[in-house]
């Protein structure tokens, strides 16, 4: 067996403190099979070794939360005995190396993290970060990551139904596909992974292992095999049918009592889920490799443990209910093994041809794996830039065409177009909306789900950004009426080794506590990637926050979209007129600068009730939320949604521009007649939200007095070409 | 009234006929799966969406060939009616049941969206509540639905009033800019010889409320069912 040398231990990229660790714990020098699973196990993606620290910060709890972080996904009550279970995670190196397979197994892995728990996904959304639109790969990666999250979600037949998408230069080297999924449960039958039952079978289902995805693809291929798989690539490849089987066969066994535990083999494959298992269940586990189905002849223990092979869980089931399993697995022409069995050793002893390749102490390793303070430096708030110190655009008009077909406003419906987002009948409110809605099937209740980063925020101030990612999510589920229940997060962030990055995190983490407080509104699941770094450079702190909320009533949903003529046009929230960081700056001026908008977390409360309330008393007839872009923008998109125009008075004492164009945070407009909007101004009043009519919605054209005439289709066309535009390959 | 979906391992428009059915016809349709080799006494099959068996190499080709779709042949010939969605229609042109063939989409992307469709041919059973040039929205979302007949073929189908829908505007219009994915002559829909099976890439499935987003698709299924009861 392969000799375990100062080079080998560093390529598995565990530091000389770790491995004295490694060795204390052992009591012996590990062998090769030991040392990959102890690097994998310690790896910052499964140890969270920089972040675990900050993320036991967050809020997880709540009377209708059912399971926060820690199992494969979060879950949360949503009455009537069903349970909503989310999670979004990053998929972010691989889709950089191959864009298709890469998305694809992203949205096949945090699937299987869904259903492991015993829930039918119902939605899936995506938070997808670009290079500048003119670098050159952008419009590879674009199409291919694209492709593959369409590739995997509609053969699974699970709807893609939200998401958003940023193109920033920061992400020229690092882009970040980060998927979510959505399921629906029975309360009373969620599944969890803790392993238990002495001499209970483990059991093994789904795809062959592989020597795909297989660790240590970094480390010199020599110690195992001289040169074969040398060039395998790192990268799994995804086979959305074999996951549709495994969902269905999943399903149809966890209607029966027959599993104990069960957790898919994501990241770090078979060690991590059955480490995880046993840890979680406080017992030993023995496998005996040679009955892992295999696809190839000669793996080594080596790379059964570490392959990243996909599509595959690993059960535990009770005794006697082998044959019952097996023939429904059989059913789903999936494979089906019976690998080991739970011990009380608290050991994981692996055996293959006979012979112990490995015999690791579980708690211990779980125990001790590694937890860091690293240094890290707060980043400054930079000075505000007051409306003042912004000049006028020359010409309104040209400043609102510009910004309607910037890449940050522009339609994403070349994206999700692609993506089949109403399978399963139950889309209420398709993509395109402030935040998509899907009916709970059968029921006239519905969910509202979204996600939310402003990663420019994130980057100029970190805990402000932090609050805004959250608290964007929240008023994005309440413009649609819903109740916001909880989020996941998925954390893109560059080298936590360097202490400004590092200090980026922390802060992002302390804006999203604090909104998390504010707002009632707790994490139940998230994931977290580092190192998204190119030659020194990071990425902008990106902590991509997914939210659900919950309508009792799925007729109160909102839309977006104005819905008639005469209708008055009403703005809720206060205008600071502040500039910093806006779309307006970035794209007018071509500064990128000044401190985000304040995010006020009370006032952000108060305005989001208000509306709330409104909409279900059915005083609102269209919705939507102020985020990138401010008022103009906002109002465009109605009058874009709904083919119809507007006209408004936005006498103030800021400067029109300021108006218009200002990101300030907790306002919404929304539309009603003018008998629900006097009702509307007299309870807003009493409840101290400010609220006031700035126009009326008619004809083909948005107008502000003398200062703005355009027509919505001019709007349009701008809006709807800019990422058709981008993508179409030129001299085509 | 009978009504039976077939279900393949890859199929997931199952639950959404299903549903579609039963509003129309009050009661639930036999879901019959792939490797049965007999079908439930039934007066309307349905071949439903999906992917049905992963369709990695050309969509519906080994479903074609799966033990249920010679029983469902067999029916077919003998007149039972039979609804072909999207993959269903890619699996029932496999089959030789209808003619043609689905290829990928000329844009070489998925299309998941509404689309207007000029209804062509009268035909009671599956048209009978529209008018022969009416327009009616139906959603797609497929990545291979181009489809495709040669000059004869295509020929004979427009000749004797084979042709179901066609991809057109909302005003009707027929026209290369209305071809969303590069069928010959706009082709959304065809019959077979004998007008008793409906082969069409768009669901109407899918828009069967108005909280689904329009109701064209209850129509369908309204007049389906009844010109079958």
């Amino acid at each position: 067996m392969t000799e375990i040398t100062k080079k080998i231990v560093s390529e598995h990229g565990l530091s000389e403190s770790e491995y004295d660790e490694v060795l204390k714990i052992l009591g012996r020098v590990p062998n090769i099979n030991e040392l990959g699973i102890f690097s994998v196990m310690w790896s910052e993606h499964c140890s969270y070794k920089s972040s675990k620290k900050w993320l036991k910060t967050l809020p997880t709890e709540a009377p209708w939360v059912i399971c926060g972080p820690g199992e494969n996904a979060g879950v949360v009550d949503i009455g009537d005995g069903q349970a909503a279970i989310f999670k979004m995670e990053s998929h972010n190196h691989p889709s950089y190396i191959e864009p298709y397979q890469g998305a694809a197994t992203g949205v096949g892995g945090i699937m299987r993290d869904v259903f492991t728990m015993g829930a039918r996904p119902i939605a899936n959304l995506n938070a997808l970060r670009f290079g500048s639109p003119d670098h050159p790969k952008t419009r590879h990666l674009v199409s291919g990551v694209v492709s593959g999250v369409g590739g995997y979600g509609n053969c699974m037949g699970i709807p893609t139904v939200g998401g958003e998408t940023n193109f920033h230069s920061s992400y020229d080297g690092n882009i970040l596909v980060n998927a979510m999924t959505v399921g629906l449960a029975d309360a009373n039958n969620i599944f969890y992974s803790a392993a238990a039952g002495i001499g209970n079978p483990v059991v093994y289902v789904g795809s062959k292992t592989g020597r795909d995805g297989i660790h240590g693809a970094t480390m010199a291929s020599a110690e195992f095999d001289d040169d074969t798989d040398e060039k395998r690539p790192t990268v799994q490849v995804g086979d959305p049918f074999t996951e549709k089987l495994l969902l269905e066969a999943c399903l149809e066994l966890m209607s029966t009592d027959a599993i104990v535990a069960i957790q898919d083999m994501g990241a770090a494959g078979l060690t991590s889920s059955s480490f995880e298992m046993a840890d979680k269940g406080g017992v030993g586990i023995q496998l005996d490799l040679d009955n892992v189905p295999m696809r190839e002849e000669g793996m080594t223990p080596y790379e059964i443990m570490l392959s990243e092979s996909q599509e595959r869980m690993l059960m535990i089931l009770k005794p006697g209910r082998e044959a019952e399993a097996q023939a429904i697995f059989e059913k789903w022409e999936l494979d089906f093994a019976v690998i080991g069995k739970v011990t009380d050793t608290g050991r994981m002893v692996l055996t293959m041809g006979g012979d112990v390749v490995a015999d690791l102490p579980v708690g211990p390793l779980a125990d001790s794996a590694p937890e860091y303070d690293r240094p890290w430096v707060k980043t400054e708030c930079p000075a505000p830039i007051k409306a003042a110190d912004v000049s006028a655009p020359a010409d309104l008009n040209k400043a609102l065409l510009k910004i309607m077909g910037s890449s940050d406003i522009a339609s994403r419906k070349w994206i999700w177009e692609q993506y089949d987002h109403m399978v399963m009948g139950d889309t209420i409110q398709r993509p395109g909306g402030d935040a998509a809605v899907v009916r709970i099937h059968g029921t006239d209740k519905a969910l509202a789900v979204t996600t939310d980063c402003t990663p420019r925020y994130c980057y100029a101030h970190p805990e402000t950004g932090g609050a805004q990612a959250v608290a964007e999510t929240w008023r994005n589920l309440t413009a649609t009426g819903a109740l916001p229940l909880a989020i996941t997060d998925c954390m893109n962030f560059g080298n936590p080794e360097r202490p400004e990055i590092m200090g980026q995190f922390v802060g992002c983490i302390e804006g999203m506590r604090d909104a998390c407080i504010a707002l009632d509104y707790p994490v139940v699941s998230g994931n977290v990637s580092l190192y998204n770094e190119t030659n020194g450079t990071g990425i902008f702190p990106t902590p991509a926050i997914g939210g659900i909320g919950l309508l009792n009533k799925s007729h109160h949903m909102a839309t977006v979209a104005f819905k008639a003529a005469d209708e008055v046009i009403l703005l809720v929230g206060e205008t600071s007129g502040d500039m910093g960081q806006s779309i307006y700056l970035k794209e007018i001026e071509g500064r990128e600068e000044g401190a985000p908008p304040t995010v006020d977390l009370e006032t952000e409360k108060q305005n989001g009730d208000f509306v709330r309330e409104a909409i279900h008393a059915g005083q609102i007839t269209a919705c939507h939320d102020l985020s990138d872009g401010g008022l103009l923008v906002a109002v465009a998109e109605m009058a874009l949604a709904g083919k119809v125009g507007a006209t408004l008075d936005l006498e103030s004492n800021l400067p029109l521009h300021a108006t218009c164009f200002a990101e300030d945070q907790a306002r919404y407009i929304v539309t009603a007649t003018s008998e629900s909007a006097n009702k509307m101004l007299e309870n807003a009043s009493s409840a101290n939200v400010p609220l006031k009519i700035i126009g009326t919605t008619g004809h083909n054209e948005l107008n502000i007095g003398s200062e703005l005439s355009i027509s919505i289709e001019d709007i349009r066309e701008v809006y709807s070409n800019w990422l058709p535009d981008l993508m179409t390959v030129p001299g085509n | 009234m009978k009504a039976a979906v077939i279900v393949f391992p890859g199929s997931n428009c199952d639950r959404d006929m299903k549903v579609a059915i039963e509003q129309s016809m009050g009661h639930s349709p036999d879901m019959v799966w792939h490797g049965d080799t007999s079908l439930p006494d039934t007066d309307l099959i349905a071949i439903p969406g999906g992917f049905s068996y992963g369709d990695y190499l050309r969509c519906g080709a080994i479903a074609g060939n799966s033990p249920i779709m010679r029983e469902v042949v067999k029916k077919a010939q003998s007149g039972t009616p039979v609804l072909a969605v999207c993959n269903g229609f890619q699996v029932a042109t496999e089959t030789g049941m209808l003619s043609g063939a689905l290829l990928r989409n000329a844009n070489q992307k998925f299309i998941c969206k509404d689309v207007n469709l000029q209804v062509v041919a009268d035909n009671d059973r599956f048209v009978g509540e529209f008018d022969a040039g009416q327009i009616v929205r139906f959603p797609v979302a497929h990545h291979d639905g181009n489809f495709y007949a040669d000059d004869e073929t295509l020929a004979r189908l427009e000749g004797e009033g084979l042709v179901a829908f066609k991809y057109a505007d909302e005003t009707g219009v027929v026209s290369d800019d209305t071809n969303l994915n590069g069928s010959r002559n706009n082709i959304a829909g065809i019959y077979n010889e004998a007008g008793n099976i409906l082969g069409l890439m768009p669901h109407p499935e899918r828009l069967i409320s108005e909280q689904l987003g329009g109701t064209d698709g209850k129509t369908f299924f309204d007049n389906l069912i009844n010109s079958l009861s």
